[in-house]
């Protein structure tokens, strides 16, 4: 019972952590029906952003939690620039395309940030200090959750209850809703629809930036590369839990964490991608539109 | 109030207006009639600035405003009324009315027009917090005007508010217009297929043929016009 537990909470942070970027595919998807494949190197770039001021802030003698909430700060505020110039360079020019070209330019884009990382950084696997102390409060439970899986459950939790009050009750957030709903009604209401979407890439790439930090501080490790598996994953969960959907997002990524965390500790961590994927086409095809999406009727 | 002047309006290579001309005058009902596809909305489209004119100016208030963008062109009064009412399906009736209080930063008067905008329509209080989309057809169209109403336009623009409608409702509906127009002093810029009904309603109409305005006259003369007769109103 206690393994069991162990390996549902250890799903539940891994499942958090992809409901947390698998927000940022969701929310853009759901504005311009565009699948941003440079979602997952927005997040590689905040891990990067942390790691390099985690470096600077420990040669002043910083410590622990202090750095971590400065490095992710910072984090948050580079991607939100890289998130929003990636959309005003690569997406917005393209905006009466056919849908074809902006999703070229999505992936052009992904591979030229991870380039630009390998070239100006390093092609290396480099250390990230462990930045989440034990908490003493955690040691009776410690052998069931540790204290990192602990900060980023909570840090999630409260990231997507922020999301949750800014879409539902802010005036960006009512205009973000009303622009998914029917963009040219949008507009003949008023609303600027160019700074709704710039605005919901900003958003995205915060999100994906807390994950960057938070996975990149458990793991221990960075590298220009771990943007495509993490963001191959969180897209995964956002289909599976209905692409475009907000709350979709979310259950997407947990049920996949906890598929993955049973999985691996059930049979074997070799197979948890063959579960992962595997159930993605089970649920799509059972339910082409994922778990809570709503199939969307093509109007001619 | 509102000068078009010549305006040729294309989608890609086809030109949906050929010099469209049309004037209306501050507190009037003007209509503009014509079949499907003539391009009446493409006309409204062109004056919001979601389909800006190629060619051609227009004017509101003796200020240019064709190279605007849709929302400073909402700022500056003018509001529509959208075919097939396009309610935000996803959003209550109250958020759906408060979207059409966008750009306005006055709460208190915000609150005023939200009662009387119930008081025209009671039954949108008794669904305030139904969504949008699960209203009738009817009830949709008086939340659509409801939420043109909340940005407190100058001009009114509606199109084709009786598409779809009872025969009861749209009576209703133009009744409402009427009101909206004799009351608080709004012009409005009419679009309908339903000629008969929205020339009695109209001061003065225009009649759209292909792209062309072919006829502009008084509503009442238009009525008695034996080829708007024949093609309109199936005499």
């Amino acid at each position: 019972m206690e393994y069991f537990i162990e390996l549902f909470l250890g799903g539940l942070t891994r499942g958090s952590i992809y409901a947390l970027i698998a927000l940022g595919y969701t929310m853009v998807y759901g504005i311009i029906q565009l699948i941003n494949f440079a979602h997952g190197e927005i997040y590689m770039i905040g891990a990067f952003v942390a790691y390099i001021v985690c470096g600077v802030l420990t040669i002043y003698g910083f410590h622990g939690v202090s750095i971590l909430i400065i490095a992710g700060l910072l984090a948050v505020v580079y991607s939100c620039a890289y998130g929003y110039t990636l959309e005003k360079v690569a997406y917005r020019p393209l905006r009466n395309a056919p849908r074809l070209s902006p999703l070229i330019s999505a992936i052009g884009m992904s591979i030229f940030l991870q380039n630009y990382v390998l070239l100006a950084q390093t092609p290396d696997f480099l250390p990230f200090p462990a930045l989440i102390p034990d908490f003493e409060f955690m040691e009776p439970i410690a052998h069931i959750i540790g204290s990192p899986e602990l900060v980023i459950l909570v840090t999630t939790l409260v990231t997507m209850i922020m999301l949750t009050l800014l879409i539902k009750y802010t005036k960006i957030g009512k205009a973000m809703r009303a622009t998914q709903q029917d963009m040219s009604m949008a507009r003949l209401v008023g609303i600027n629809v160019d700074r709704v979407i710039s605005t919901t890439f900003v958003i995205g790439s915060a999100l994906a930036a807390i994950g960057g930090v938070l996975v990149a501080s458990y793991i221990g490790q960075v590298n220009f590369y771990i943007g495509f598996l993490a963001g191959v994953k969180a897209f995964t969960a956002a289909v599976l839990g209905g692409i475009g959907s907000v709350p979709g997002a979310v259950l997407g990524g947990l049920v996949l964490g906890l598929t993955e965390s049973f999985a691996a500790g059930y049979i074997s961590s070799d197979y948890e991608d063959v579960f992962a994927f595997g159930l993605l086409v089970l649920i799509l095809i059972l339910r082409p539109a994922g778990i809570l999406g709503r199939a969307t009727k093509q109007k001619v | 109030m509102l000068r078009l002047q010549n305006i040729q309006t294309y989608y890609g290579n086809i030109q949906a207006l050929k010099d469209v001309t049309i004037d209306i005058e501050e507190g009037e009902i003007v209509t503009l009639i014509g079949a499907n596809g003539a391009g009446k909305t493409t006309t409204l489209m062109s004056i919001c600035g979601i389909t800006p004119p190629r060619k051609g100016e227009i004017a509101f208030k003796g200020s240019r405003i064709h190279q605007l963008k849709p929302e400073s062109i909402v700022q500056l009064g003018i509001c529509q009324v959208p075919e097939g009412r396009r309610i935000f399906p996803g959003m209550t009736v109250l958020e759906n009315l408060d979207m059409g209080a966008f750009l306005r930063k006055d709460k208190a008067a915000i609150k005023t027009d939200l009662d009387m905008v119930f008081d025209l329509f009671p039954i949108l209080d008794q669904r305030r917090s139904q969504l949008g989309g699960t209203l009738s057809g009817g009830e949709q169209q008086m939340l659509a005007i409801s939420r043109a109403l909340m940005a407190r336009p100058r001009l009114l623009l509606l199109d084709e508010p009786s598409l779809g409608l009872a025969p009861l409702i749209i009576q209703q509906i133009f009744e409402i217009i009427k009101k909206i127009n004799e009351e608080s002093g709004t012009t409005i810029f009419l679009v309908e297929q339903n000629a008969n009904q929205a020339l009695k309603l109209a001061h003065r109409g225009y009649v759209m043929e292909n792209g062309r305005i072919t006829l502009v006259d008084k509503a009442s003369v238009l009525l008695e016009n034996d080829a708007v007769k024949k093609a309109y109103l199936g005499l």
